[in-house]
C-alpha cells in the first residue's frame, strides 16, 4: 500500500514541477526572450495578413516565384513528412523525372540535386543558391525583368550553412519570394 | 567535406568534456555512501522529502528496490494511458484532437513508459498540447529518471553494499536535481534560438499563390529539450526534428545532437565513481567511444555516395543523398545523428532513416543491435555490464580461473541472470521480425518492395527492443496487430534487462569479496577493454549478420549494376 501512496505522491509532484512550473518557465523564458519566434516566426504581408512561416515551406508552382523543394506531405504544415522511399526506389526515379521536365532541365543543363528529393520534413524552407540560381531565367521572364537583377537579389539574400566559411549557399524560398514581389511587383499578374 | 567531420569531431570532443564534471555532479547525488550521507544536501531535498512521506528513509535491498521501481512504472503507465483516453475532454486543445484508437493508446504509453518513444501516430495530427505535455513530456521526464536510478542501484550493488539505496528517493534525484535543471537550461537555448514555444492553436497562412496553409505549432522548445536530453526522442511533429518547428536551425542541430550524448556518457562516469572504479569506466568510455565514432565515419562515408534513384538522370552531385535531408543542417548531419540516435537509445531523427542509402541505414540497425554504445540514460551501462559478465566469464574460461568482477566470483547464477538479459533481446528482434515477414501482418504494411520491406520490419522490431524509437517510417505501423506486438516487446525488453542485472548485483554484493592479487583479472585496463570490445562485436555479429545480409546488404548488392 505504501508503494501506491508514494507513487502517486510522487505522480502529482513530478506533475506539478515537470508539467506545469518547467512548462511555465520556458513559456515565460521564450515570450521575453524571443517573443516572434515563440509563437512561430510568422510573416505577414502589407496589410497585417499572415502568408507562411519564415521557416516553413509552402508551395510555388506558378513560373514567377521561385520553387522550393519537393513534398511528401504536399507543404501540408499540419501533417509533416518525408516521403520514406528507400533512395533507391524507382518512384524517386519517376518523380525527379517529372519535375525535370517541369523546370526545363536535360543533359546540358543539369538539375541541382535538392530541387528533386523530397526533404525529411516535407517543409524544408530552403534551397540551395544552384538551386535559385537554375530558376532565375524562367522567373524574369514571367515577369519581364532583367534576369541580372533577379540573380543579384538572390545572390544578396543567400547564406552559408550555420554562417561558417567555405560552407555551401541556401536560400529561404518564402523570403526570396517575398523580397520579389516588393522589388518586381509589376510582373504579378 | 571538411565540415562534414571537422563540426562532429568538435561538438563530440565538447560533450565529452562537459560529461565529466556532470557525471561528477550526478556522482555526487546519488552518493550514498557514508560520506556522502553526511553531506547537507539542502532544504530541497528535504522538502521532497516531506512530499513523498516515510518511503523515503527505508533502505532497500534490490528486490524491494525493483518493486517500487514496478510499482512506480505501473501508475506512470495508468496516468498516461487515462490521460490520451480521455484527451477529448481534457483542456489546452486549441485545434480539437479527436479520439485515439486504444490499441494505439496502449502501445504509445508503453512506449513512452519504456523509455523508447516510438510513435506510431504524428504528434501534430493526434496529440492535444495537454496529452503532449501531462502525458509524454512528463514520462519523458520520469521514464528516463527511471533508467538513470537503476543505474545508480546497480552501481552501489557492484560497490559492495546489499542495501543498494532507494528507488524513491534514486528517481526524484535524477528528475528534480538533474533532468530539470539540464532541461531547464536546453529548453531556454533552444526557444531563443527559434523553436517555438505557445499554447496557441495552429497559425493560419494565406499564402503568396491564394491558397490556405494551416501551420501547426505548439509549446515545442519545453518538449525537444527532454526529449533529447533523456535519450527519448518521441518528437512533437510527426518527423521529428527534421521538422523546421523542432529544429530550426544549423547550431540547433549540432545543439541538440549533442544532447543526444551528454546524460549517457555522464552515465559511464556516474558509474565509475558510485562503484568506486573509476578506471573501469574509463575503459568502457573508451570502447564505447570506438564504436561511436567507428559508426559516424561510416555511415557518413556511405551516405556521401550519390542517391542510387538519380544516377541516371541528368541531377548534379550533391555532397550526400539528400531525400529525407534537410538543408539547413549541412552535408553529414542526418548520418552524424542517426548514429547517435541509435548507439544511445534516444531514437529522434534529424533525416528521415528509411531514406538513407541501404548500407547507411544498417549503420543505425548495428548500434540498435548492440545497444550498449553509451546506450540508454542509466539502461547503456547497465546492458554494458552484461557484456562485462560475460567477457569476465569468457576470459576466466579461457584461463581457466573463476570468473571475477570488482571482487566478486561470477558463478552458474549470476551468468543465468546475464544471459537471459542479453538473449531476450535478439529473441525480440529476430522472432518479432520472422513472424511478422511471413504473415499478412507486416507484409500489408511495408512501403518500400523486397529486401528494403523486410528492413523496415527489421528496424521496427530492433527500435522496439532496443527501446530506441527511431523507425523506417515507411512502415504502416498503426495497425493493431504492430501496436500490441511492439507495445508487449518494449515493455519486456525494457523491464527484464533492468531487473536482472539488479538481481546480479544484489547476487554479487552478497558474496565474500575475495582480495584482489597479481593474478586477478583486471578489468580496467587496455587489456580488457579489446576484449570487451570483441566479445560485444562478436556477440553481436553471431547474432545479427543473417538479417543484416538478408535486408540493408541484399538490397546495397542489387544495385550493383546501377552504380
Amino acid at each position: 500500500m505504501r508503494e501506491w501512496t508514494t507513487s502517486i505522491r510522487l505522480w502529482l509532484l513530478s506533475w506539478a514541477v515537470c508539467c506545469v512550473a518547467y512548462t511555465a518557465v520556458i513559456l515565460g523564458v521564450a515570450h521575453a526572450a524571443a517573443p516572434d519566434a515563440a509563437e512561430g516566426s510568422l510573416l505577414t504581408d502589407s496589410a497585417g495578413r499572415v502568408v507562411g512561416a519564415l521557416r516553413v515551406a509552402q508551395a510555388f508552382t506558378s513560373p514567377e516565384y521561385f520553387w522550393p523543394r519537393p513534398s511528401a506531405a504536399d507543404y501540408n504544415a499540419a501533417a509533416a513528412s518525408g516521403s520514406n522511399l528507400s533512395s533507391a526506389s524507382p518512384k524517386i526515379t519517376a518523380r525527379a523525372d517529372s519535375i525535370i521536365a517541369r523546370l526545363g532541365g536535360g543533359p546540358a543543363d543539369s538539375v541541382p540535386a535538392d530541387l528533386v528529393t523530397a526533404s525529411g520534413s516535407g517543409l524544408d524552407p530552403d534551397i540551395t543558391l544552384a538551386g535559385a540560381l537554375f530558376q532565375v531565367p524562367r522567373v524574369a521572364r514571367a515577369r519581364g525583368v532583367d534576369p541580372a537583377a533577379v540573380e543579384r537579389l538572390v545572390r544578396s539574400r543567400a547564406r552559408r550553412v550555420g554562417g561558417l566559411p567555405g560552407a555551401p549557399r541556401i536560400v529561404r524560398v518564402l523570403p526570396l519570394n517575398l523580397a520579389l514581389d516588393r522589388a518586381f511587383p509589376a510582373g504579378r499578374s | 567535406m571538411a565540415t562534414r567531420f571537422i563540426t562532429p569531431a568538435i561538438w563530440l570532443v565538447a560533450v565529452l568534456v562537459l560529461a565529466w564534471p556532470l557525471g561528477k555532479y550526478m556522482a555526487g547525488l546519488m552518493d550514498e555512501s557514508t560520506a556522502g550521507r553526511a553531506r547537507p544536501r539542502g532544504g530541497l531535498e528535504s522538502a521532497l522529502r516531506r512530499a513523498l512521506g516515510p518511503a523515503w528513509d527505508t533502505d532497500q535491498d534490490w528486490k524491494a528496490y525493483v518493486v517500487s521501481m514496478l510499482a512506480f512504472n505501473a501508475v506512470m503507465f495508468g496516468v498516461a494511458f487515462l490521460v490520451l483516453l480521455l484527451q477529448r475532454w481534457l483542456p489546452l486543445d486549441p485545434d480539437g484532437k479527436g479520439a485515439l484508437e486504444p490499441s494505439l493508446i496502449f502501445n504509445t504509453v508503453a512506449s513512452f513508459t519504456s523509455n523508447t518513444n516510438l510513435q506510431h501516430y504524428a504528434g501534430e495530427q493526434a496529440m492535444s498540447y495537454f496529452s503532449q505535455l501531462f502525458a509524454l513530456m512528463w514520462l519523458q521526464f520520469v521514464s528516463a529518471a527511471t533508467g538513470i536510478a537503476a543505474l545508480a542501484g546497480l552501481s552501489r550493488a557492484l560497490g559492495g553494499r546489499t542495501k543498494i539505496g532507494n528507488f524513491y528517493r534514486d528517481v526524484s534525484r535524477a528528475t528534480f536535481f538533474l533532468l530539470l535543471p539540464l532541461a531547464l537550461v536546453l529548453g531556454v537555448i533552444l526557444a531563443v534560438l527559434g523553436i517555438p514555444m505557445t499554447l496557441h492553436g495552429a497559425a493560419v497562412a494565406h499564402t503568396l499563390e491564394g491558397a490556405v496553409q494551416t501551420i501547426a505549432r505548439g509549446p515545442v522548445a519545453a518538449f525537444v529539450a527532454i526529449k533529447q536530453l533523456g535519450t527519448n526522442g518521441g518528437g512533437f511533429f510527426g518527423p521529428n526534428s527534421t521538422h523546421p518547428f523542432e529544429n530550426p536551425t544549423y547550431w540547433t542541430n549540432v545543439i541538440e545532437n549533442g544532447a543526444i550524448l551528454l546524460v549517457p556518457m555522464a552515465c559511464v562516469w556516474m558509474f565509475g565513481r558510485l562503484a568506486g572504479r573509476l578506471r573501469d569506466a574509463v575503459v568502457i568510455l573508451a570502447v564505447m567511444g570506438i564504436l561511436l565514432v567507428g559508426g559516424i565515419t561510416a555511415a557518413n562515408r556511405l551516405e556521401a555516395r550519390e542517391t542510387p534513384a538519380l544516377t541516371t538522370l541528368p541531377v548534379r552531385k550533391a555532397p550526400e543523398n539528400l531525400e529525407g535531408k534537410e538543408l539547413r543542417f549541412g552535408a553529414g548531419a542526418g548520418p552524424t545523428w542517426a548514429v547517435s540516435t541509435t548507439a544511445t537509445s534516444n531514437g529522434s531523427v534529424d533525416a528521415m532513416h528509411d531514406s538513407l542509402n541501404p548500407l547507411t541505414g544498417l549503420v543505425p540497425m548495428v548500434g540498435m543491435w548492440l545497444n550498449v554504445i553509451f546506450g540508454g540514460v542509466g539502461v547503456g551501462m547497465i546492458n554494458m555490464f552484461l557484456f562485462i559478465v560475460v567477457a569476465v566469464f569468457i576470459a576466466g574460461m579461457m584461463v581457466g580461473r573463476t570468473p571475477e568482477y570488482l571482487t566478486r566470483k561470477v558463478e552458474a547464477r549470476e551468468m543465468k541472470l546475464a544471459l537471459l538479459a542479453l538473449l531476450i533481446h535478439p529473441l525480440f528482434i529476430l522472432g518479432g521480425t520472422a513472424l511478422f515477414a511471413a504473415t499478412s501482418w507486416g507484409t500489408h504494411t511495408v512501403l518500400n518492395a523486397a529486401s528494403h520491406g523486410f528492413s523496415e520490419i527489421l528496424y521496427e522490431f530492433s527500435s522496439a527492443t532496443a527501446n530506441n524509437g527511431s523507425g523506417f517510417e515507411g512502415l504502416g505501423d498503426h495497425t493493431i496487430p504492430w501496436n500490441v506486438s511492439t507495445g508487449l516487446v518494449m515493455l519486456l525488453a525494457r523491464f527484464i534487462p533492468i531487473i536482472a542485472p539488479l538481481a546480479i548485483g544484489g547476487s554479487l554484493a552478497a558474496k565474500k569479496p575475495t582480495p584482489e592479487t597479481s593474478g586477478t583479472f583486471r578489468t580496467d585496463g587496455w587489456l580488457f577493454g579489446a576484449v570487451l570490445l570483441g566479445t560485444v562485436l562478436i556477440v553481436g555479429a553471431l547474432l545479427f549478420m543473417p538479417v543484416a545480409v538478408l535486408g540493408p546488404i541484399a538490397e546495397h548488392l542489387s544495385l550493383g549494376g546501377a552504380r
